[in-house]
């Protein structure tokens, strides 16, 4: 009986510079993708509640689109297809331009899930609001930008915050782009190791780190920016 | 969700009707609108060349890479074989999960604190990790585990992994959606059900869970749905999936991944909107029949966004807000 793979926790320790460094790689991809989903999902709801019928349709087609493709599709299309097949070269650079490829796909997937928790939001935006916003003269982006998304911003803060935290976590499938993250350094440990409990559990609270203060801190902004009607 | 607020559902379906945002459009903003159109469809024609020009240079388009979706081999040797064993995986997973979230829900909603606790314990662990994270432990956890007892395992099938996963995820995320469920039935209801003397196992099961099934059922499909979607990462593992038919095996006989990803994006998608608009279609249903549902507190029974874990999982959940 050996009970290494139920106990010994040293696999974590001799590697903890890489595990590190690979937590690193699923932040950078987070904040990168983060950002780059906010403004993409924001810019898809605009044009989901347009005046114009192109648009609205436009956007309906890329929500439909992205949402009902699997994450594991739309990253290896910009891995294989994007990049391999179509020869789309970011940076010279092959970790780099890995590293793009990867944050692409994570925001094209994720923008679609901003735009709809977005669209929710204008949706709490009592009508009123909107009316009044018309009737003092301001024009369909001037009540957008001035009345409307404000107010929607800040009822889908929760909501938002739960896409961003599924985020986080789908980072991991960026693994099949052949990006260097946590999961594919979970998986290379235990390939060296087996696959011990110690080193599951260092990866699973390495997840909880992120995730549940990422939870906590859209859960008090959400509190804390909450209108009050 | 949000998707319950008084007068806007008939607001919101009028789409050609003026939208609370813009007026109905005079001679002005017609021209406006046409010109914007134009400019938009200018726009996007030209993404779409600049992608379609790329493909052509690198001969994406030619007959070869696609004639291979034009034989019937392909499809009844490989694609279809490959959907079969998306489907499979996706009913197992689904019906494990809806047990396991009935299970660990239910035992939440306990009221002995040994039961609640770990139960609240093991849910909110598997919301927070991966599923990625815990397909691989599954795969390569339990003969290292044996191994330590000194026993040897046969390895763990690709199949039985990606299962076990889909399992422990969903199962959590569905528990917390019958948690939350029951707990939206309004109390009068269970304090009835106390004063006419049954207990609290009577209470549960002639009481709450019969009017906080249908309201809660769209989001259980919505789940099912990331589900669905979920087993694509069955891929990474090598189980023969859809993906994995029309990434690995389609292509890696004709050298045809952009048409592959196509085609096998385009199934996905099939099956998905089906399933979305039955979700929707029960939403609407349990809408309509007050009978048995019982007036919810928070408009309809979602996945609620529990302080640190996400509920919008790998796919699409909130597909009950959303125009499905």
């Amino acid at each position: 009986m050996n009970f290494h793979a139920l106990l010994d926790f040293g696999p974590l320790q001799q590697e903890f510079g890489t595990v590190m460094k690979a937590f690193w790689g699923t932040i950078r991809l987070s904040l990168v993708a983060g950002v780059g989903s906010l403004v993409l999902g924001t810019l898809l709801a605009a044009m989901r509640v347009a005046p114009t019928p192109v648009l609205r349709t436009a956007g309906a087609l890329y929500v439909y689109v992205f949402r009902n493709t699997p994450l594991t599709l739309v990253l290896l299309f910009c891995s294989l297809g994007l990049s391999d097949t179509l020869r789309l070269q970011i940076s010279n650079d092959p970790g780099t331009n890995g590293f793009w490829l990867a944050a692409i796909g994570m925001t094209i997937y994720t923008a679609s899930f901003v735009c709809e928790s977005l669209r929710a939001g204008i949706n709490t935006v009592p009508l009123g609001q909107a009316e009044a916003a018309r009737s003092i003269g301001l024009t369909f982006g001037q009540s957008l930008r001035l009345v409307v998304l404000p107010q929607a911003f800040r009822a889908v803060i929760a909501p938002l915050g739960s896409v961003y935290i599924a985020m986080i976590k789908n980072t991991t499938v960026a693994l099949a782009a052949g990006y260097f993250e946590a999961s594919a350094q979970m998986k290379q440990m235990f390939d060296t190791y087996g696959g011990t409990i110690p080193i599951f559990l260092g990866f699973a609270i390495g997840f909880m780190v992120l995730t549940l203060p990422t939870g906590f801190f859209f859960g008090w902004l959400a509190k804390r920016l909450a209108v009050a009607r | 969700m949000t998707a319950t607020r008084g007068a806007a559902p008939a607001h919101r379906t009028a789409t050609t009707e003026p939208s609370v945002l813009f007026d109905a459009p005079g001679p002005r903003a017609r021209l406006r609108n046409n010109v914007i159109t134009l400019a938009v469809a200018v726009v996007l024609l030209f993404i779409a060349y600049l992608l379609i020009a790329r493909m052509n240079q690198e001969h994406q388009f030619s007959g070869k890479l696609w004639k291979p979706f034009t034989q019937k081999d392909v499809w009844t040797k490989q694609i279809i074989p490959g959907l079969g064993g998306t489907l499979k995986a996706a009913l197992v997973a689904a019906v494990l999960a809806l047990v396991f979230g009935l299970i660990f829900g239910l035992g939440r909603l306990s009221e002995h604190k040994w039961i609640s606790l770990p139960a609240g314990a093991v849910v909110e662990f598997f919301r927070a990790i991966p599923l990625l994270i815990m397909i691989f432990f599954a795969l390569a956890g339990p003969p290292a585990i044996w191994d330590a007892f000194g026993r040897t395992l046969p390895p763990v099938s690709a199949f039985l992994a990606l299962v076990i996963g889909l399992t422990l995820y969903n199962g959590s995320v569905l528990a917390e959606i019958f948690r939350s469920g029951i707990n939206s039935i309004p109390k009068g209801q269970s304090e009835a059900g106390y004063s006419i003397g049954l207990r609290r196992g009577g209470v549960l099961l002639r009481i709450l869970v019969p009017q906080a099934v249908t309201a809660m059922m769209p989001a259980v499909v919505s789940q099912l749905v990331v589900l669905l979607k979920d087993t694509a990462l069955g891929y990474i593992i090598a189980y023969n999936d859809l993906l994995n038919a029309g990434l690995r095996v389609v292509s890696g006989n004709f050298g045809n991944i952009i048409p592959s990803a196509i085609v096998v994006g385009v199934i996905y998608i099939i099956i998905n909107i089906a399933l979305g608009l039955v979700a929707t279609w029960l939403e609407k249903r349990s809408r309509r029949s007050r009978k048995s549902t019982a007036r919810t507190l928070s408009g309809a029974a979602g996945a609620p966004p529990a302080v640190g874990m996400g509920s919008a999982g790998m796919g699409a959940a909130g597909m009950d807000s959303a125009a499905t």
